[in-house]
Protein backbone atom coordinates (compact mmCIF):
# COMPACT_ATOMS: atom_id res chain seq x y z
CA UNK A 1 0.00 0.00 0.00
CA UNK A 2 2.47 2.56 1.25
CA UNK A 3 4.82 1.74 -2.24
CA UNK A 4 1.65 2.64 -4.47
CA UNK A 5 0.68 6.01 -2.74
CA UNK A 6 4.59 6.85 -3.12
CA UNK A 7 4.59 5.94 -6.04
CA UNK A 8 1.10 7.71 -7.34
CA UNK A 9 2.95 10.86 -5.88
CA UNK A 10 6.24 11.05 -6.69
CA UNK A 11 5.80 11.09 -10.57
CA UNK A 12 3.66 14.60 -10.27
CA UNK A 13 6.42 15.90 -8.08
CA UNK A 14 9.43 14.80 -9.86
CA UNK A 15 7.79 16.24 -13.16
CA UNK A 16 7.23 19.31 -11.45
CA UNK A 17 11.13 18.92 -9.92
CA UNK A 18 12.28 18.30 -12.96
CA UNK A 19 10.66 21.23 -15.35
CA UNK A 20 11.59 23.78 -12.92
CA UNK A 21 15.05 22.60 -12.93
CA UNK A 22 15.12 22.43 -17.04
CA UNK A 23 13.99 26.33 -16.42
CA UNK A 24 16.78 26.62 -13.89
CA UNK A 25 19.50 24.55 -15.89
CA UNK A 26 18.59 26.42 -19.69
CA UNK A 27 15.68 28.78 -19.62
CA UNK A 28 17.86 31.41 -16.87
CA UNK A 29 21.09 30.77 -19.21
CA UNK A 30 19.23 31.84 -22.76
CA UNK A 31 16.98 34.47 -20.60
CA UNK A 32 20.49 36.25 -19.24
CA UNK A 33 22.18 36.51 -22.57
CA UNK A 34 18.84 37.96 -23.97
CA UNK A 35 19.05 40.40 -21.30
CA UNK A 36 22.59 41.24 -22.03
CA UNK A 37 22.15 41.93 -25.71
CA UNK A 38 18.87 43.95 -24.64
CA UNK A 39 21.55 46.12 -22.22
CA UNK A 40 23.99 45.92 -25.10
CA UNK A 41 21.93 46.96 -28.22
CA UNK A 42 21.90 51.05 -28.27
CA UNK A 43 25.35 51.10 -27.20
CA UNK A 44 25.77 48.66 -30.51
CA UNK A 45 23.90 51.34 -32.33
CA UNK A 46 25.99 54.24 -30.67
CA UNK A 47 29.02 52.78 -32.02
CA UNK A 48 27.34 51.54 -35.46
CA UNK A 49 26.16 55.37 -35.96
CA UNK A 50 29.62 56.50 -35.21
CA UNK A 51 30.52 55.20 -38.91
CA UNK A 52 27.49 56.39 -40.82
CA UNK A 53 27.48 59.09 -43.06
CA UNK A 54 24.24 60.98 -42.72
CA UNK A 55 23.22 62.74 -45.62
CA UNK A 56 21.29 65.23 -43.69
CA UNK A 57 21.81 66.44 -40.14
CA UNK A 58 19.84 63.89 -38.38
CA UNK A 59 21.83 60.99 -37.56
CA UNK A 60 19.20 57.99 -37.63
CA UNK A 61 19.07 56.32 -40.71
CA UNK A 62 21.82 54.32 -42.17
CA UNK A 63 23.51 56.07 -45.23
CA UNK A 64 26.60 54.51 -45.71
CA UNK A 65 29.94 53.26 -44.02
CA UNK A 66 32.88 56.33 -43.15
CA UNK A 67 36.37 56.53 -41.20
CA UNK A 68 35.33 60.42 -41.62
CA UNK A 69 33.52 60.81 -37.72
CA UNK A 70 36.65 59.86 -36.58
CA UNK A 71 38.89 62.06 -38.70
CA UNK A 72 37.10 64.71 -37.73
CA UNK A 73 36.04 64.20 -34.28
CA UNK A 74 36.17 67.98 -33.56
CA UNK A 75 34.76 68.53 -36.76
CA UNK A 76 31.98 70.37 -35.09
CA UNK A 77 32.06 73.46 -33.48
CA UNK A 78 31.92 73.32 -29.62
CA UNK A 79 32.75 70.02 -29.17
CA UNK A 80 36.58 70.07 -28.40
CA UNK A 81 36.17 72.89 -25.84
CA UNK A 82 33.19 70.97 -24.60
CA UNK A 83 35.50 67.62 -24.11
CA UNK A 84 38.01 69.48 -22.24
CA UNK A 85 35.93 71.47 -19.72
CA UNK A 86 34.36 67.69 -19.00
CA UNK A 87 37.40 66.31 -18.40
CA UNK A 88 38.73 69.39 -16.43
CA UNK A 89 36.33 69.52 -14.08
CA UNK A 90 36.15 65.37 -13.67
CA UNK A 91 39.86 65.36 -12.99
CA UNK A 92 39.68 68.07 -10.39
CA UNK A 93 36.78 66.97 -8.72
CA UNK A 94 37.40 63.20 -8.11
CA UNK A 95 40.77 64.16 -7.13
CA UNK A 96 39.18 66.51 -4.33
CA UNK A 97 36.00 65.09 -3.72
CA UNK A 98 38.15 61.53 -3.21
CA UNK A 99 40.36 63.16 -0.49
CA UNK A 100 37.60 64.87 1.19
CA UNK A 101 35.73 61.39 0.99
CA UNK A 102 38.89 59.27 2.19
CA UNK A 103 39.09 61.63 5.35
CA UNK A 104 35.40 61.19 6.46
CA UNK A 105 35.65 57.55 5.74
CA UNK A 106 38.61 57.17 8.19
CA UNK A 107 37.13 59.59 11.12
CA UNK A 108 34.05 57.25 10.42
CA UNK A 109 35.80 53.97 10.96
CA UNK A 110 38.76 54.66 13.22
CA UNK A 111 37.29 56.98 15.61
CA UNK A 112 34.17 56.72 18.20
CA UNK A 113 33.16 60.44 17.91
CA UNK A 114 30.34 62.53 18.90
CA UNK A 115 27.89 62.96 15.59
CA UNK A 116 28.60 59.39 14.04
CA UNK A 117 25.13 58.91 13.21
CA UNK A 118 24.68 62.96 12.08
CA UNK A 119 27.88 62.10 9.58
CA UNK A 120 26.32 59.16 8.17
CA UNK A 121 22.60 60.62 7.17
CA UNK A 122 24.86 63.62 5.94
CA UNK A 123 26.71 61.28 4.13
CA UNK A 124 23.58 59.35 3.05
CA UNK A 125 21.29 62.11 2.11
CA UNK A 126 22.72 63.52 -1.07
CA UNK A 127 22.81 60.34 -2.31
CA UNK A 128 19.12 59.92 -1.82
CA UNK A 129 18.01 63.40 -2.92
CA UNK A 130 17.19 63.39 -6.56
CA UNK A 131 18.98 65.27 -9.24
CA UNK A 132 17.46 67.71 -10.01
CA UNK A 133 16.94 68.76 -6.50
CA UNK A 134 20.09 68.55 -5.92
CA UNK A 135 20.94 70.79 -8.70
CA UNK A 136 18.19 73.20 -8.20
CA UNK A 137 18.99 73.96 -4.85
CA UNK A 138 22.36 74.93 -5.72
CA UNK A 139 21.03 77.18 -8.58
CA UNK A 140 19.61 78.90 -5.39
CA UNK A 141 21.90 79.32 -3.32
CA UNK A 142 24.11 80.79 -6.28
CA UNK A 143 21.93 82.93 -7.27
CA UNK A 144 20.98 84.38 -4.30
CA UNK A 145 24.84 85.18 -3.78
CA UNK A 146 24.93 86.42 -6.96
CA UNK A 147 27.68 84.03 -7.78
CA UNK A 148 28.40 84.28 -11.07
CA UNK A 149 27.94 80.81 -13.30
CA UNK A 150 30.66 78.98 -15.18
CA UNK A 151 33.77 76.56 -14.27
CA UNK A 152 33.84 76.92 -10.29
CA UNK A 153 29.83 76.45 -9.46
CA UNK A 154 30.11 73.17 -11.66
CA UNK A 155 33.60 72.49 -9.89
CA UNK A 156 31.56 72.97 -6.79
CA UNK A 157 28.50 71.30 -7.66
CA UNK A 158 30.75 68.77 -9.41
CA UNK A 159 32.62 67.85 -5.93
CA UNK A 160 29.81 68.10 -3.40
CA UNK A 161 27.59 64.95 -5.62
CA UNK A 162 30.72 62.99 -5.50
CA UNK A 163 31.88 63.00 -1.54
CA UNK A 164 29.72 60.49 -0.74
CA UNK A 165 30.36 57.99 -3.34
CA UNK A 166 33.94 58.48 -2.66
CA UNK A 167 33.09 57.87 1.46
CA UNK A 168 30.88 54.59 0.95
CA UNK A 169 33.43 53.03 -1.78
CA UNK A 170 36.61 53.80 0.65
CA UNK A 171 34.39 52.99 3.80
CA UNK A 172 33.52 49.49 2.38
CA UNK A 173 37.43 48.61 2.31
CA UNK A 174 38.27 50.00 5.39
CA UNK A 175 36.25 48.07 7.29
CA UNK A 176 38.16 45.09 6.67
CA UNK A 177 41.53 45.95 7.21
CA UNK A 178 43.51 44.87 10.20
CA UNK A 179 44.74 47.50 12.77
CA UNK A 180 47.59 45.70 14.20
CA UNK A 181 49.45 46.25 11.02
CA UNK A 182 48.68 50.09 12.20
CA UNK A 183 49.75 49.23 15.58
CA UNK A 184 52.85 46.90 15.07
CA UNK A 185 53.93 50.32 12.98
CA UNK A 186 53.28 52.54 15.60
CA UNK A 187 55.05 49.92 18.09
CA UNK A 188 58.36 49.89 15.87
CA UNK A 189 58.25 53.73 16.44
CA UNK A 190 56.47 55.30 13.95
CA UNK A 191 54.05 58.31 14.22
CA UNK A 192 51.11 58.54 13.06
CA UNK A 193 51.71 60.27 9.73
CA UNK A 194 54.14 57.65 9.01
CA UNK A 195 52.28 55.06 9.74
CA UNK A 196 49.21 56.11 7.66
CA UNK A 197 52.07 56.88 4.44
CA UNK A 198 53.90 53.92 4.67
CA UNK A 199 51.07 51.31 5.87
CA UNK A 200 47.48 52.42 5.84
CA UNK A 201 48.05 54.14 2.54
CA UNK A 202 49.24 50.99 0.42
CA UNK A 203 46.68 48.99 1.67
CA UNK A 204 43.85 51.21 1.25
CA UNK A 205 45.32 52.46 -2.13
CA UNK A 206 43.01 50.37 -4.32
CA UNK A 207 39.87 52.08 -2.82
CA UNK A 208 41.41 54.99 -3.07
CA UNK A 209 42.09 54.88 -6.52
CA UNK A 210 38.19 52.58 -7.50
CA UNK A 211 36.55 56.07 -5.29
CA UNK A 212 38.98 57.88 -8.05
CA UNK A 213 37.40 56.18 -11.01
CA UNK A 214 33.91 56.48 -9.78
CA UNK A 215 34.09 59.88 -8.79
CA UNK A 216 35.25 60.57 -12.42
CA UNK A 217 32.79 58.94 -14.56
CA UNK A 218 30.14 60.18 -12.48
CA UNK A 219 31.41 63.64 -13.21
CA UNK A 220 32.24 63.38 -16.80
CA UNK A 221 28.46 61.73 -16.91
CA UNK A 222 26.53 64.17 -15.12
CA UNK A 223 23.68 65.99 -17.51
CA UNK A 224 21.52 67.27 -15.18
CA UNK A 225 22.94 69.34 -11.69
CA UNK A 226 25.71 70.86 -14.32
CA UNK A 227 22.98 71.91 -16.62
CA UNK A 228 20.99 73.99 -13.60
CA UNK A 229 24.43 75.35 -12.46
CA UNK A 230 26.61 75.85 -15.69
CA UNK A 231 26.04 79.53 -16.36
CA UNK A 232 27.44 80.17 -20.50
CA UNK A 233 29.53 76.68 -20.12
CA UNK A 234 29.11 74.04 -21.99
CA UNK A 235 30.44 70.20 -21.03
CA UNK A 236 30.05 67.42 -22.98
CA UNK A 237 26.80 66.12 -22.00
CA UNK A 238 25.72 69.64 -22.29
CA UNK A 239 26.98 69.60 -25.21
CA UNK A 240 25.26 66.11 -26.51
CA UNK A 241 22.00 68.34 -24.84
CA UNK A 242 22.06 71.18 -27.22
CA UNK A 243 22.99 68.96 -30.29
CA UNK A 244 19.99 66.69 -29.28
CA UNK A 245 17.65 69.50 -29.91
CA UNK A 246 18.72 70.39 -33.82
CA UNK A 247 20.20 66.91 -34.70
CA UNK A 248 23.03 65.17 -32.73
CA UNK A 249 25.95 64.67 -35.63
CA UNK A 250 28.04 61.53 -35.45
CA UNK A 251 30.89 63.19 -33.69
CA UNK A 252 28.78 62.73 -30.52
CA UNK A 253 28.48 58.97 -30.65
CA UNK A 254 32.24 59.06 -31.85
CA UNK A 255 32.95 60.54 -28.54
CA UNK A 256 30.76 58.52 -26.40
CA UNK A 257 32.42 55.47 -28.34
CA UNK A 258 35.75 56.39 -27.47
CA UNK A 259 34.80 57.28 -23.79
CA UNK A 260 32.77 53.40 -23.24
CA UNK A 261 36.18 51.93 -25.07
CA UNK A 262 38.67 53.51 -22.32
CA UNK A 263 36.02 52.87 -19.89
CA UNK A 264 35.74 49.70 -20.72
CA UNK A 265 39.57 48.96 -21.21
CA UNK A 266 40.24 50.13 -17.34
CA UNK A 267 37.70 47.91 -16.20
CA UNK A 268 38.43 44.91 -18.12
CA UNK A 269 42.16 45.02 -17.13
CA UNK A 270 41.03 45.43 -13.70
CA UNK A 271 38.62 42.50 -13.86
CA UNK A 272 41.22 40.29 -15.91
CA UNK A 273 44.04 41.09 -12.47
CA UNK A 274 41.23 39.88 -10.25
CA UNK A 275 40.27 37.00 -12.07
CA UNK A 276 44.24 35.78 -12.57
CA UNK A 277 45.21 36.66 -8.65
CA UNK A 278 41.81 34.72 -7.29
CA UNK A 279 43.48 31.58 -9.73
CA UNK A 280 46.21 32.29 -8.47
CA UNK A 281 45.30 32.14 -5.15
CA UNK A 282 43.34 28.70 -5.59
CA UNK B 1 55.16 63.44 20.46
CA UNK B 2 53.28 64.93 17.22
CA UNK B 3 50.46 67.28 17.53
CA UNK B 4 48.19 63.96 16.62
CA UNK B 5 48.75 62.49 19.77
CA UNK B 6 48.69 65.48 21.97
CA UNK B 7 45.35 66.23 20.24
CA UNK B 8 43.91 62.64 19.73
CA UNK B 9 40.23 63.70 20.82
CA UNK B 10 40.15 65.96 17.79
CA UNK B 11 41.62 63.74 15.33
CA UNK B 12 38.26 62.48 13.89
CA UNK B 13 37.09 66.21 13.90
CA UNK B 14 39.97 67.25 11.82
CA UNK B 15 39.48 64.45 9.37
CA UNK B 16 35.59 65.25 9.08
CA UNK B 17 35.97 68.52 8.98
CA UNK B 18 36.62 69.84 5.51
CA UNK B 19 34.32 67.09 3.66
CA UNK B 20 31.72 67.48 6.30
CA UNK B 21 31.54 71.70 5.24
CA UNK B 22 31.54 71.19 1.32
CA UNK B 23 28.09 69.16 2.14
CA UNK B 24 27.10 71.38 4.51
CA UNK B 25 27.40 74.57 2.69
CA UNK B 26 26.73 73.17 -0.87
CA UNK B 27 24.00 70.63 0.23
CA UNK B 28 21.90 71.70 3.39
CA UNK B 29 22.66 75.46 3.55
CA UNK B 30 21.19 75.47 -0.46
CA UNK B 31 18.25 73.05 0.46
CA UNK B 32 17.55 75.75 3.04
CA UNK B 33 17.61 78.51 0.25
CA UNK B 34 15.46 75.94 -1.72
CA UNK B 35 13.42 76.38 0.70
CA UNK B 36 13.28 79.99 1.25
CA UNK B 37 13.31 80.32 -2.19
CA UNK B 38 9.71 78.90 -2.21
CA UNK B 39 7.59 81.18 -0.15
CA UNK B 40 8.51 83.96 -1.39
CA UNK B 41 6.67 85.65 -4.42
CA UNK B 42 7.18 88.46 -6.92
CA UNK B 43 8.59 87.57 -10.23
CA UNK B 44 12.30 88.26 -12.03
CA UNK B 45 11.87 91.40 -13.18
CA UNK B 46 10.88 93.44 -10.22
CA UNK B 47 12.67 91.08 -7.78
CA UNK B 48 11.45 88.69 -5.02
CA UNK B 49 10.00 88.93 -1.64
CA UNK B 50 9.82 86.24 0.98
CA UNK B 51 6.37 86.61 1.98
CA UNK B 52 5.50 83.19 3.62
CA UNK B 53 3.84 82.37 0.29
CA UNK B 54 2.35 79.13 0.98
CA UNK B 55 0.00 79.58 -2.01
CA UNK B 56 2.99 78.30 -4.20
CA UNK B 57 2.76 75.39 -3.01
CA UNK B 58 -1.29 74.75 -3.62
CA UNK B 59 -0.92 76.22 -7.05
CA UNK B 60 1.97 74.05 -8.11
CA UNK B 61 -0.22 70.67 -7.28
CA UNK B 62 -3.66 72.27 -8.81
CA UNK B 63 -1.82 73.32 -12.26
CA UNK B 64 1.08 70.40 -12.16
CA UNK B 65 -1.25 67.47 -10.63
CA UNK B 66 -1.05 65.44 -13.58
CA UNK B 67 2.84 65.24 -13.96
CA UNK B 68 2.93 65.26 -10.31
CA UNK B 69 1.02 61.80 -10.48
CA UNK B 70 2.82 61.01 -13.80
CA UNK B 71 5.83 61.02 -12.27
CA UNK B 72 5.49 58.77 -9.59
CA UNK B 73 3.31 56.63 -12.07
CA UNK B 74 6.46 56.18 -14.27
CA UNK B 75 8.86 55.99 -11.93
CA UNK B 76 6.70 53.18 -10.14
CA UNK B 77 6.23 50.83 -13.24
CA UNK B 78 9.83 51.14 -14.19
CA UNK B 79 11.31 50.04 -11.16
CA UNK B 80 8.79 47.49 -10.86
CA UNK B 81 10.07 46.30 -14.57
CA UNK B 82 13.74 46.86 -13.74
CA UNK B 83 12.87 44.67 -10.75
CA UNK B 84 11.89 41.78 -12.63
CA UNK B 85 13.96 42.31 -15.59
CA UNK B 86 16.88 41.83 -13.68
CA UNK B 87 15.83 39.61 -10.46
CA UNK B 88 16.62 36.38 -12.83
CA UNK B 89 20.01 37.57 -13.97
CA UNK B 90 21.29 38.64 -10.63
CA UNK B 91 20.26 35.24 -9.74
CA UNK B 92 21.81 33.97 -12.55
CA UNK B 93 24.75 35.40 -12.27
CA UNK B 94 25.06 35.17 -8.28
CA UNK B 95 24.27 30.85 -8.76
CA UNK B 96 25.97 30.10 -11.88
CA UNK B 97 28.40 32.84 -12.56
CA UNK B 98 31.49 30.86 -11.14
CA UNK B 99 34.57 32.58 -11.75
CA UNK B 100 33.14 34.50 -14.67
CA UNK B 101 31.14 36.60 -12.06
CA UNK B 102 32.77 39.80 -12.12
CA UNK B 103 32.95 39.57 -15.82
CA UNK B 104 29.30 39.42 -16.37
CA UNK B 105 28.65 41.93 -13.58
CA UNK B 106 31.17 44.14 -15.72
CA UNK B 107 28.71 43.11 -18.84
CA UNK B 108 25.98 45.05 -16.83
CA UNK B 109 27.88 48.41 -15.85
CA UNK B 110 29.42 48.10 -19.03
CA UNK B 111 26.79 49.91 -21.41
CA UNK B 112 26.77 52.89 -18.50
CA UNK B 113 30.06 53.94 -19.30
CA UNK B 114 28.22 55.17 -22.77
CA UNK B 115 27.06 59.07 -21.70
CA UNK B 116 23.32 58.80 -20.25
CA UNK B 117 21.96 61.30 -22.67
CA UNK B 118 23.70 59.32 -25.87
CA UNK B 119 22.14 55.97 -24.28
CA UNK B 120 18.96 57.68 -24.88
CA UNK B 121 19.37 59.42 -28.33
CA UNK B 122 20.39 55.34 -29.49
CA UNK B 123 16.52 54.50 -27.93
CA UNK B 124 15.31 57.45 -29.59
CA UNK B 125 17.14 55.87 -32.98
CA UNK B 126 15.79 52.41 -32.03
CA UNK B 127 11.83 53.24 -31.46
CA UNK B 128 11.60 55.69 -34.00
CA UNK B 129 8.98 55.49 -36.34
CA UNK B 130 10.83 53.34 -39.14
CA UNK B 131 13.25 51.16 -37.05
CA UNK B 132 12.93 47.81 -37.33
CA UNK B 133 11.15 47.40 -33.99
CA UNK B 134 8.39 49.68 -35.00
CA UNK B 135 8.02 47.78 -38.35
CA UNK B 136 8.05 44.39 -36.86
CA UNK B 137 5.75 45.45 -34.06
CA UNK B 138 3.36 46.75 -36.66
CA UNK B 139 4.12 43.51 -38.69
CA UNK B 140 2.87 41.33 -35.10
CA UNK B 141 0.34 43.97 -35.23
CA UNK B 142 0.87 44.38 -31.80
CA UNK B 143 0.99 47.82 -32.55
CA UNK B 144 -1.50 49.62 -35.60
CA UNK B 145 -0.35 50.08 -38.92
CA UNK B 146 0.10 54.02 -37.57
CA UNK B 147 1.30 52.87 -34.41
CA UNK B 148 4.36 54.49 -32.96
CA UNK B 149 6.57 54.18 -29.52
CA UNK B 150 8.62 57.16 -30.04
CA UNK B 151 6.61 60.13 -27.98
CA UNK B 152 4.69 57.93 -25.98
CA UNK B 153 4.54 56.67 -22.75
CA UNK B 154 5.67 53.31 -23.80
CA UNK B 155 9.15 55.01 -24.59
CA UNK B 156 9.12 57.21 -21.74
CA UNK B 157 8.87 54.27 -19.58
CA UNK B 158 11.45 52.11 -21.55
CA UNK B 159 13.72 54.56 -21.27
CA UNK B 160 14.09 55.21 -17.68
CA UNK B 161 13.97 51.37 -17.12
CA UNK B 162 16.88 50.62 -19.16
CA UNK B 163 18.51 53.94 -17.96
CA UNK B 164 18.82 52.76 -13.95
CA UNK B 165 19.03 49.03 -14.77
CA UNK B 166 22.45 48.80 -12.76
CA UNK B 167 20.97 50.38 -9.99
CA UNK B 168 18.72 47.32 -9.50
CA UNK B 169 20.72 44.76 -10.64
CA UNK B 170 23.89 45.37 -8.65
CA UNK B 171 22.35 45.44 -5.16
CA UNK B 172 19.91 42.21 -6.33
CA UNK B 173 23.39 40.13 -6.87
CA UNK B 174 25.12 41.67 -4.11
CA UNK B 175 22.34 40.22 -1.35
CA UNK B 176 21.82 36.58 -3.54
CA UNK B 177 25.54 36.19 -3.52
CA UNK B 178 25.58 36.55 -0.20
CA UNK B 179 23.13 33.85 0.50
CA UNK B 180 25.40 30.58 2.31
CA UNK B 181 24.33 27.80 -0.64
CA UNK B 182 23.91 25.65 2.31
CA UNK B 183 20.99 26.76 3.39
CA UNK B 184 19.05 26.75 0.48
CA UNK B 185 20.59 23.03 0.40
CA UNK B 186 18.87 22.49 3.33
CA UNK B 187 15.81 24.03 2.29
CA UNK B 188 15.73 21.93 -0.94
CA UNK B 189 15.78 18.53 1.59
CA UNK B 190 13.49 20.05 3.57
CA UNK B 191 10.78 21.46 1.60
CA UNK B 192 11.62 18.93 -1.45
CA UNK B 193 10.69 21.47 -4.17
CA UNK B 194 13.42 23.81 -5.47
CA UNK B 195 10.92 26.29 -6.22
CA UNK B 196 9.45 26.10 -2.74
CA UNK B 197 13.28 26.41 -1.88
CA UNK B 198 13.25 29.78 -3.84
CA UNK B 199 10.23 30.96 -2.31
CA UNK B 200 10.65 30.32 1.25
CA UNK B 201 14.46 31.06 1.72
CA UNK B 202 16.23 32.64 -1.58
CA UNK B 203 13.68 35.21 -2.02
CA UNK B 204 13.24 36.60 1.52
CA UNK B 205 16.93 36.64 1.86
CA UNK B 206 17.41 38.74 -1.47
CA UNK B 207 14.58 41.17 0.11
CA UNK B 208 17.52 43.42 1.39
CA UNK B 209 18.92 43.90 -2.10
CA UNK B 210 15.00 44.03 -3.45
CA UNK B 211 14.68 47.15 -0.88
CA UNK B 212 17.89 48.62 -1.53
CA UNK B 213 17.40 48.17 -5.47
CA UNK B 214 13.94 49.53 -5.58
CA UNK B 215 14.79 52.86 -3.56
CA UNK B 216 18.03 53.56 -5.75
CA UNK B 217 15.63 53.17 -8.86
CA UNK B 218 12.35 54.81 -8.08
CA UNK B 219 14.16 57.90 -6.26
CA UNK B 220 15.88 59.12 -9.67
CA UNK B 221 13.48 57.49 -11.81
CA UNK B 222 10.92 59.97 -10.00
CA UNK B 223 13.31 62.77 -10.77
CA UNK B 224 14.25 62.51 -13.96
CA UNK B 225 13.23 64.53 -16.73
CA UNK B 226 15.89 63.61 -19.85
CA UNK B 227 13.68 60.62 -20.93
CA UNK B 228 10.18 62.24 -20.92
CA UNK B 229 12.25 65.22 -22.81
CA UNK B 230 13.87 63.02 -25.46
CA UNK B 231 11.46 59.85 -26.01
CA UNK B 232 7.89 61.46 -24.78
CA UNK B 233 5.62 63.80 -26.00
CA UNK B 234 4.89 66.80 -23.95
CA UNK B 235 1.77 64.85 -22.92
CA UNK B 236 4.11 62.69 -21.27
CA UNK B 237 6.35 65.17 -19.28
CA UNK B 238 7.10 64.72 -15.93
CA UNK B 239 7.37 66.76 -12.77
CA UNK B 240 11.34 66.98 -13.66
CA UNK B 241 10.75 68.61 -16.72
CA UNK B 242 8.39 71.32 -15.68
CA UNK B 243 10.86 72.15 -12.08
CA UNK B 244 13.52 72.09 -15.56
CA UNK B 245 11.77 74.72 -17.54
CA UNK B 246 10.11 76.61 -14.82
CA UNK B 247 14.14 77.58 -13.70
CA UNK B 248 16.09 77.53 -16.50
CA UNK B 249 13.42 78.93 -19.20
CA UNK B 250 10.62 80.64 -17.17
CA UNK B 251 12.66 82.07 -14.24
CA UNK B 252 9.89 81.44 -11.54
CA UNK B 253 11.69 80.11 -9.25
CA UNK B 254 9.30 80.01 -6.44
CA UNK B 255 7.06 78.15 -8.24
CA UNK B 256 9.86 75.84 -9.36
CA UNK B 257 11.22 75.53 -5.80
CA UNK B 258 7.67 74.61 -4.06
CA UNK B 259 7.44 72.15 -7.17
CA UNK B 260 11.11 70.51 -5.96
CA UNK B 261 9.95 69.94 -2.48
CA UNK B 262 6.71 68.19 -3.24
CA UNK B 263 8.72 65.62 -5.81
CA UNK B 264 10.47 65.44 -2.81
CA UNK B 265 7.72 64.86 -0.07
CA UNK B 266 5.73 62.57 -2.89
CA UNK B 267 9.03 60.22 -3.08
CA UNK B 268 9.07 60.28 1.21
CA UNK B 269 5.27 59.16 0.86
CA UNK B 270 5.82 56.68 -1.62
CA UNK B 271 9.16 55.44 0.21
CA UNK B 272 7.29 55.37 3.40
CA UNK B 273 4.02 53.13 2.09
CA UNK B 274 6.79 50.63 0.40
CA UNK B 275 8.92 50.19 3.79
CA UNK B 276 5.62 49.33 5.54
CA UNK B 277 4.44 46.77 2.96
CA UNK B 278 8.04 45.31 2.57
CA UNK B 279 8.30 45.56 6.34
CA UNK B 280 5.50 43.37 6.99
CA UNK B 281 5.85 40.68 4.45
CA UNK B 282 9.34 40.19 5.61
CA UNK B 283 8.20 40.08 8.67
CA UNK B 284 5.77 37.33 7.56
CA UNK B 285 8.02 35.83 5.40
CA UNK B 286 10.33 34.98 8.71
CA UNK B 287 7.78 33.75 10.59
CA UNK B 288 5.99 31.12 8.20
Amino acid sequence: MTSVAVEQRTPRRNTLAAAFAFVRRHVLTVYSLLFFAYLLLPIAVVVVFSFNHPAGKFNYVWQGFTWNNWLHWDGVPGIRSAIILSLEIALFASIVATALGTAIALALVRYGFRGRGTTNILIFLPLSTPEIVLGASLLTLFLNLNVIFGFWTILIAHIMFCISFAVVTVKARLVGFDRHLEEAAMDLGANEWTTFRKVTLPLIGPAILAALLLCFAISIDDFVVTYFNSGSKVTFPLFVWGAARIGAPPQVNVIGTAIFVIALAAMLANVLFQMRRAKGAS
Amino acid sequence: MGFFHRHRGLTPYLLLAPGILWLAVFFLVPLGFLAYQSLQSGNIDFGYAFTWSWGNYWTAIRDYRDQFIRSLEYAGIATVLALAISYPVAYWIAFRGGRWKNLLLLGIVAPFFVTYLIRTLAWQTILSDDSLVVRTLQNLHLLGANGRLLNTSVAVVAGITYNFLPFMALPLYVSLEQIDGRLIEAAEDLYASKFHAFLRVTLPLSLPGVVAGTLLTFIPAAGDFINAQLLGSPNNHMIGNVIQSKFLELTDYPAAASMSFILMAGILVAVAIYARIVGTEQLTGTAV
